[in-house]
């Protein structure tokens, strides 16, 4: 369990993190999300004491990190997968971090071969791809057999195979009833992880609920439906129906209707009673990603007119294509603070 | 099959967008000038000291107005490594080969733009240290009228436009900036010099690019040199376009 | 368009990429995917001339690379984020790009605008994030207003926002008539994206598909179905020897259904169906499925905490919609052996 407190934290006139409160529950895989700058990694590295909230408390099973009488048993992180010196071995690499926690040397074999990188123990880590470096972090993080994990990007630079283990192992560890904070920029990825969401932007809570329930509220679903090929006029017929039962229909593509603003059953049997056999009828969730992009919209969009940035964002000549996508994609400028934080990612 | 004008343009900007430019250069300038400076003026002040101690048996107010090359070639030498080195060490050797496929239009691109800017570098730093130095000789100076000084002024910026090119040259060869420094700084600054005063080993270390080179820039004949000024600089020459072939065939042969 | 022909690349004894062939056509994005290791960027270096292959060729619009009159104007790529100089201004990056193939100077502020780095478009690159760089190289790539873009790993460092715009501006491009050519390991991502795919591993050609055949071919489908009147349509189903398995939550699930069969039948029967979705499997499913005999290195299952064991359903969370929802179908992802090479396919030289 990880519990924030009106946790805030001030760079000089900045508010980097401003009042969070939200607790991460044990069981389940939560999802951290926010735009570039929002105070993600900020708030990950409070919780794990390596910065000092300005005011307000970030608790690991209501206790400071600080005060964890062994941090190392009870919290695992990942927070940058680079963190490793260049010239040690992936092995010694694990062993300096078992011997500061007084974690027994077998267990550095065992993250090892869970992380798939027995084979190249002995190496300089210094040749290692951003992959393997990520497979690295892994390993440190899980080396306490910790109760708690917090994940930054965890699947940064790693190939199909690697992102789909990361994922099994994340969901794995939950169901052993761990508690898994991940933070992630991949919207489709994390649709497929996370079970409960807690959203951020410009420092402040947007959201803490379970991913279908911020799924459901932030955008709307539609349901594809389709008639017999090559009898347009019962697609026609169908159509003029929906529209009239005061629904949205577009032509899909293929031949399909996206249709928008009736349930499937609803469609079924105005259908049915108009004779229109149906070939497919399928509800689609919206996406992830469109229902963030609403709600973080705001957010994004008060951070591209801040006065700091120069001037307001230049609309793109590229809007979103896609029909009910938000506009938070028009492309935004970075404000000059993100560009002076130098080397530092993504959180400036 | 990029046009030459394009490539020069091109190649033109980067120099001149990034900060190591001015500040190599700048530091070409300040140390080669300030140092004969300061020479000169401690040689006209202890002038019979000087020249009783000082093995030449003849003073040469020339050579002594240069005494600042030795030092000032050095950030001559990372002008031209970083000029290449960069490339590789960002990685936008790629971007560049992309923009300009044919690998001996961009080296050449590249050399002709830093042989600009190096030259006229030099050249003013080679005046100005020759006139300044000569200045602060007071009654032991030259002038540019006296036999060979001329020669010797005009060679002094020659040979650094040329230690520049051969930097150029060892850094396309090594493709990494870090070990073409590494290379050519102990080289320049400890290797040529401690060789040349080795008895056996100096016949070799005369015709080493920098000890060939220099000796234009002095107007006083070495009775024991088994080459006159012209040929010292044509030595150095001849070492520069080894280099930057090499440079060339690397390019061209090797992956980027 | 980009074409291929048995192109190999040879390291001393390892052979990175074994006679590749094929081609890339213009309208649609075409996504390369690939285990790590699989020769996707030595590809992918090998169009731009960068490295010399050991035989074979590749042409860009029946040129070959070193042919090419100003490249940038053809052929525009992304293949680092930050290969730049730290010092240089994004301004000054592009400039001496665009001067290198007389591309107008202006279009450098237009680039800029469009990714979005106009403000911060005189500030030293080295300052940048990753996704800032990666916007930068998108910039250069869009430069010279290419008919062909090739992208490696675009959306690397980039926020859901910068995600989203990457993907529009691919899908905008290839609407374009243009020839988009992009790897990424984000299946998921490359689901919403590409429309054809081209997979290899270990350097060889896998498959040159258009997207859909890819999954179908690859993976096993079925059709989901809800009903009001389960046992009518049970009936109806079973009498034309189709069966249906109860999946939970009142739906059922027919294996290698087809959903227009299943459709007449209901109607036939005078059923009314409540939902009729073709369930595909995802690409991610699909990947591994065929790529798991070529992956370098594999992350071990049983032995620590948690790895071991199937995969949680997903069907509790959203599905990308362009997906077409099937995130609870790892059940037999631990079986890797069986799909290996059968999606194999020879490409049609063009």
């Amino acid at each position: 369990m990880i519990e924030a407190h009106g946790l805030t934290k001030r760079y000089g006139p900045r508010t980097a993190v401003d009042g969070l409160t939200f607790r991460v529950r044990p069981g389940v895989v939560t999802g951290f999300l926010g735009p570039n700058g929002s105070g993600k990694s900020t708030t990950m590295r409070m919780a794990v004491g390596l910065e000092a909230p300005t005011s307000g408390t970030v608790t690991v099973g209501g206790v400071p990190y600080r005060e964890l009488p062994n941090a190392a048993r009870t919290v695992g992180a990942l927070l940058d997968a680079r963190a490793v010196h260049g010239g040690r071995s992936a092995r010694n690499h694990l062993l300096c971090l078992a011997q500061l926690a007084g974690i027994g040397a077998r267990r550095v074999d065992e993250v090892l071969a869970l992380v798939g990188l027995s084979e190249v123990a002995g190496r300089r880590c210094g040749g290692f791809s951003l992959g393997m470096g990520q497979r690295l972090g892994i390993a440190a993080a899980l080396l306490g057999d910790p109760e708690v994990l917090l994940l930054d990007e965890p699947v940064n630079g790693l190939d199909p195979e690697g992102i789909h283990w990361v994922r099994t192992l994340m969901r794995g560890l939950a169901a052993e009833g761990r508690t898994v904070l991940v933070s992630s920029h991949l919207m489709s990825e994390m649709a497929l992880t996370a079970d409960h969401l807690v959203v951020i932007g410009r420092g402040r809570l947007l959201a803490d609920t379970s991913v279908r329930e911020f799924v459901e509220r932030h955008s709307a679903g539609f349901v594809r439906v389709r008639t017999p090929d090559g009898a347009g006029e019962q697609r026609a017929r169908l159509a003029g129906v929906l529209v009239r039962a005061g629904a949205h229909a577009e032509p899909e593509p293929d031949g399909a209707l996206r249709v928008t603003g009736l349930t499937a059953a609803r469609i079924s049997d105005l259908a049915h009673g108009h004779g229109v056999r149906l070939h497919e009828l399928a509800p689609h969730h919206a996406s992830l990603e469109e229902a963030y992009m609403r709600l973080t919209q705001g957010a994004v969009e008060y951070r591209s007119a801040a006065p700091a940035a120069g001037g307001p964002a230049a609309p793109g000549p590229w809007p979103p294509a896609a029909p009910g996508h938000a506009p938070g994609a028009v492309p935004h400028p970075y404000d000059t603070a993100a560009a002076a934080a130098g080397g530092r990612e993504s959180e400036a | 099959m990029a046009a030459p004008g394009p490539v020069l343009l091109s190649e033109w900007t980067k120099i001149r967008t990034v900060r190591s430019t001015t500040v190599t250069l700048a530091a070409a300038f300040v140390v080669t000038v300030g140092l004969s400076a300061v020479v000169c003026a401690l040689t006209n002040a202890n002038f019979t000291e000087a020249t009783r101690n000082g093995r030449n048996a003849v003073f040469d107010p020339t050579s002594t107005s240069f005494a600042g090359v030795f030092l000032g070639q050095l950030a001559v030498i990372v002008f031209g490594v970083l000029a290449v080195g960069n490339e590789y060490s960002s990685g936008m050797i790629r971007v560049s080969l992309a923009a300009v496929p044919r690998r001996g239009a961009l080296l050449a691109g590249k050399t002709a733009v830093v042989l600009a800017l190096v030259l006229a570098v030099a050249a003013l730093t080679s005046f100005s240290s020759f006139l300044l130095g000569q200045a602060l000789l007071g009654p032991h100076r030259t002038s540019l009228d006296a036999p060979h000084v001329l020669r010797a002024v005009v060679g002094a910026a020659l040979y650094m436009a040329l230690i520049c090119l051969f930097s150029v040259g060892v850094t396309a060869m090594l493709r990494n900036q870090t070990l073409a420094l590494g290379v050519l700084m102990p080289f320049f600054f400890l290797v040529s010099p401690i060789l040349s005063n080795v008895p056996k080993v100096k016949t070799v270390a005369r015709y080493f690019p920098d000890t060939a080179g220099s000796r234009v820039t002095s107007v006083l004949q070495q009775p024991d040199a088994p080459y006159g000024p012209w040929t010292g600089l044509g030595i150095c020459a001849l070492w520069t376009a080894a280099a930057l072939l090499g440079g060339w065939l690397v390019l061209r042969r090797r992956d980027a | 368009m980009i074409e291929l022909h048995e192109l190999t690349k040879r390291y001393g004894d390892k052979l990175a990429v074994d006679r590749l062939s094929f081609a890339i056509p213009p309208g649609v994005v075409t996504g390369f995917l690939g285990p790590n290791g699989a020769g996707k960027s030595t590809t992918m270096r090998m169009i731009l001339d960068l490295d010399r292959p050991t035989s074979g060729r590749v042409l860009i619009d029946g040129r070959h690379y070193a042919q090419l009159r100003e490249p940038v104007k053809y052929i525009g790529a992304l293949l680092e984020a930050k290969a730049l100089h730290p010092g240089r201004s994004a301004r000054n990056h592009l400039l001496w790009l665009a001067q290198s193939n007389r591309v107008p100077v202006r279009r450098v502020d237009e680039v800029l605008a469009l990714v979005g780095l106009s403000e911060v478009a005189d500030k030293r690159s080295g300052g940048f994030s990753l996704g800032m760089g990666q916007r930068l190289g998108i910039a250069a790539a869009l430069l010279g207003d290419p008919r062909i873009l090739m992208f490696d790993e675009p959306v690397n460092g980039l926020d859901p926002e910068g995600i989203l715009w990457v993907r529009n501006l691919m899908k905008r491009l290839a609407a374009e008539g243009r020839t988009v050519f992009v790897s990424s390991h984000l299946m998921s991502e490359m689901a919403l994206t590409a429309d054809h795919l081209v997979v290899i591993g270990r350097g060889r050609l896998l498959a040159d598909l258009p997207m859909t055949e890819f999954i179908d071919r690859n993976s096993r489908s079925a059709v989901r179905i809800r009903t009001p009147q389960p046992e009518a349509l049970l009936d109806a189903l079973a009498g034309a020897a189709v069966t249906a398995e109860p999946v939970g939550d009142g739906a059922y699930e027919v294996a290698g259904g087809d959903a227009a069969k299943i459709g007449e039948l209901a109607a036939a029967a005078g059923v009314v169906l409540h939902e009729l979705s073709p369930q595909r499997a995802s690409l991610e499913e699909a990947f591994m499925r065929m790529t798991a005999e070529s992956v370098e290195y594999q992350a071990g299952g049983g032995s620590g905490t948690a790895a071991a064991g199937p995969p949680a359903p997903g069907g509790s969370t959203a599905e990308g919609s362009a997906a077409g929802g099937s995130a609870g179908w790892g059940a037999d992802w631990g079986q890797r052996s069986g799909g290996g090479r059968r999606g194999r396919r020879k490409t049609e030289e063009s």
